[in-house]
């Protein structure tokens, strides 16, 4: 579904990705961790081609992301993404967010967007708040709106860039459910975020990077019960204090 | 205090100030059209377009205004050997040097849409235009309005200048009439009356519009 080889990108002198070669299998979960810096979210907005690199190449159910052939446009309708600030348009309502692209990109009629739309806040659990502007919304409901958005262009492939950064505590748990019922869904999903209790449990495989590097990729049991890399190691410790023994919080 | 002045003259003051609203009204619309382009030359990527833009709005925003119709009125004639007339010389000058105003207003409206916009329109495969008007301009515009409003006020008041080269607008035609009928103090805070009615009401839509834009942004 998504090949990427021999991906490098600078920004100036400073090179951001160093030769990143990873490929995600459809319907498959791919959770992306990391020291901040280490070019996890450069990395997933190369996916979209929001980023251009200079070296390597990408492809989407094989259509090339930088290719002189395609069409940017047309491909990153096909590929749905969420921000870490969710990035909702704050002056349309919320169910305006989620049917403007199907209407204006996908050219669907408003009746039947706006039907398709209410379905998909109805299972993000807001549809109560259709009405609203984004600004009216907590965190966690604006995050779950713009799931929605995504969705709606019904994609293929789902970018998270760390999706529940921005939120306050209590609300990351519902934004995490309405992702994991994603991905039991059978959604290829790329996730950027520092959840790794969210990463065990739904991530197929477990991508580490640092300083523009793969460290390792593991399945989700083997990257935490047996991370191989010391830096890994020293990472895991710091975001979750976790027994590497196996033993837990 | 005898006001019989300003109602014995009122139909020859009123011209004067049709006349003004004429010129504030082309200013304000041919100046916000060119002001429209030299903004979007200022945003541009492209050097062509970007370092005349720039230039051109740095230079009018470093002269006054007067000059520049002096310089419309009494030299453009010596290049081209046909004078504009004081009516078009002046709606002329007004509009090159209010378009850099208003193209300034214009270049921070857009640019204080964030980027975060953009890439979310992107995401959902807007292609260039679609983003433009669907998420853009709207949001744009939103922040943009109370200044522009603003600025109409503020051109409304410097039409005043196009007295200095004979125009019959309202604040030269109460100067006339002053002259005819030495009425100075009633002319006068007559004049700045208008003046301040027509304003205020400017000003008031702009604080209406700016109230009414946050509104809709609360907690952003």
């Amino acid at each position: 579904m998504i090949e990427i080889s021999n991906v490098s990108l600078w920004y100036a002198s400073y090179k951001a990705l160093d030769d990143i070669s990873v490929s995600i299998a459809k319907g498959q979960t791919m959770v992306i961790c990391g020291p901040s810096g280490s070019g996890k979210s450069t990395l997933l907005r190369c996916i979209n081609g929001l980023e251009k690199f200079q070296q390597g190449s990408i492809f989407v159910d094989g259509v090339g992301v930088q290719d002189r052939a395609t069409d940017i446009y047309a491909l990153r309708s096909h590929i749905g993404m969420v921000f870490q600030h969710f990035e909702l348009y704050p002056h349309k309502t919320i169910l305006e967010n989620v049917i403007l692209a199907p209407i204006k990109v996908r050219g669907i009629s408003r009746k039947d967007a706006k039907h398709q739309g209410r379905n998909l806040l109805d299972r993000v659990g807001v549809l109560d708040q259709a009405d609203k502007f984004p600004a009216e919304l907590s965190g966690g409901q604006q995050q779950r709106v713009s799931i929605a958005r995504a969705l709606a262009m019904e994609p293929a492939v789902m970018l998270f860039d760390e999706p529940t950064s921005a939120l306050d505590p209590e609300m990351i748990k519902e934004v995490l459910d309405v992702m994991t019922d994603l991905a039991r869904e059978g959604m290829t999903m790329v996730v950027v975020t520092h959840e790794m209790g969210f990463a065990r449990r739904v991530a197929d495989d477990i991508l580490f990077m640092d300083q523009g590097c793969i460290v390792e990729r593991k399945t989700a049991e083997d990257f935490f019960l047996h991370p191989s890399n010391e830096r890994t190691r020293r990472f895991l410790e710091r975001v979750m204090d976790y027994d590497i023994n196996g033993r837990g919080r | 205090m005898d006001l019989n002045v300003i109602t014995e003259n009122m139909a020859y003051l009123a011209g004067g100030l049709a006349l003004t609203f004429q010129i504030a009204g082309l200013a304000i619309a041919c100046g916000l059209c060119w002001g429209i382009l030299l903004g979007m030359g200022r945003l541009s990527k492209n050097r062509l377009l970007y370092y005349p833009a720039s230039a051109y709005v740095q230079f009018f925003r470093g002269i006054p205004l007067i000059l520049v119709i002096f310089w419309i009125y009494f030299l453009l004639p010596l290049i081209t050997g046909d004078s504009l007339g004081e009516f078009l010389a002046v709606v002329v000058s007004f509009t090159l040097y209010e378009a850099s105003y208003f193209a300034e207003i214009i270049r921070s409206g857009i640019q204080s849409v964030p980027t975060g916009q953009v890439n979310a329109g992107l995401a959902t495969g807007m292609r260039p235009r679609q983003l433009a008007f669907y998420i853009i301009l709207p949001q744009a515009l939103r922040n943009m309005v109370p200044s522009l409003v603003n600025h109409a006020v503020v051109i409304f008041q410097d039409t005043s200048l196009a007295y200095v080269i004979g125009l019959r607008e309202f604040l030269r035609r109460v100067n006339l009439v002053d002259a005819r009928e030495a009425r100075s103090v009633e002319l006068y805070l007559f004049a700045g009356l208008v003046y301040f009615v027509i304003c205020s009401l400017g000003t008031l839509a702009s604080h209406k519009l700016e109230h009414r834009s946050q509104t809709c942004r609360s907690n952003l």
